[in-house]
């Protein structure tokens, strides 16, 4: 069977930063938005881990790692931001948060 | 058998890869917030499996412990907080949907095709040691990375936690109830 080599990894890394990308763009739900975007995030993981085992260079896991801590406080910002605009509009849907809209 | 055990890893990138391009899609695709979460779950998993699969032990864990322990119940938690069976049946993709998906589709053919083309120098973990060796000792990745982290990249790892503090900070003022 064919061997894995890094091009694959490369390829599944673009085809979940394109997932993502389709989810942060084209959903009206916040919520998914935000999951979407740990894809994108996870995606460029993937990345700098295959490219740490085609170099055995363990910075790319260190770099991953530093991705993970900044994907955990996006998320808890980000739901707070959620969390703040359903106190005042009672909704999760990102086209009705219209408040900035002259 | 003997296929099956000599292209084992082969297989388990082919699975699990699948797997999470598969549960990545329900991530974008469900309705219900509950079910992309568990989606997006069994996604993380199944990358955590590739991170395995190219000698990235500490990073798999982390991974788990990280975005499938404390991400997931961060999203779990605001679901259930916002109890989202109150909301109204509405449209689930925005007007630009359309356009959205030509231009992934464009940039997945673009760069799919770029990737294809590259060629790599020489083998691939051509240093198998690099991932475990500390200070001269074959000790194991999780201390190798530990050992990099405390010297070499101290400084970031300090602002990584002046950043988290900021962030839970940031959280718990949007949070409060004015």
């Amino acid at each position: 069977m064919l061997e894995v080599t890094t091009t694959h990894y490369l390829v599944l890394s673009f085809v979940l930063f394109s997932i993502g990308l389709f989810g942060v763009a084209a959903r009206r739900n916040m919520i998914t938005v935000l999951m979407s975007i740990e894809l994108v995030l996870n995606s460029v993981n993937l990345n700098l881990i295959a490219f740490s085992y085609q170099l055995s260079d363990l910075t790319g896991q260190i770099f991953a790692i530093f991705t993970i801590t900044v994907a955990a406080g996006e998320a808890a910002v980000g739901l707070g931001i959620l969390i703040a605009l359903f106190r005042l509009r009672e909704t999760t849907q990102l086209d009705e948060a219209t408040e900035l809209k002259g | 058998m003997e296929s099956l055990v000599a292209n084992g890893s082969s297989i388990l990138f082919y699975v699990f890869a699948a797997l999470a391009v598969i549960s990545a899609l329900g991530v974008v695709t469900m309705r219900n917030p509950m079910y992309g979460a568990i989606s997006l779950l069994c996604s993380f998993l199944c990358v955590a499996v590739l991170f395995l699969l190219r000698h990235a032990e500490f990073v798999a864990i982390v991974q788990i412990f990280v975005y499938g322990g404390g991400i997931m119940v961060l999203f779990l938690f605001v679901i259930m907080l916002i109890n989202l069976h109150r909301l109204p049946e509405v449209r689930k993709y925005a007007g630009q949907s359309p356009a959205v998906i030509l231009l992934a589709v464009l940039l997945l053919g673009f760069f799919g095709w770029f990737f294809l083309q590259v060629q790599f120098d020489g083998p691939a973990f051509a240093r198998p040691e690099a991932f475990t060796l500390v200070d001269g000792e074959n000790l194991g990745n999780s201390q190798a990375v530990a050992w990099s982290l405390f010297t070499r990249h101290l400084l970031p790892f300090e602002i990584a936690s002046i950043f988290l503090l900021i962030a839970m900070i940031g959280a718990v003022v949007l949070g409060r109830r004015q």
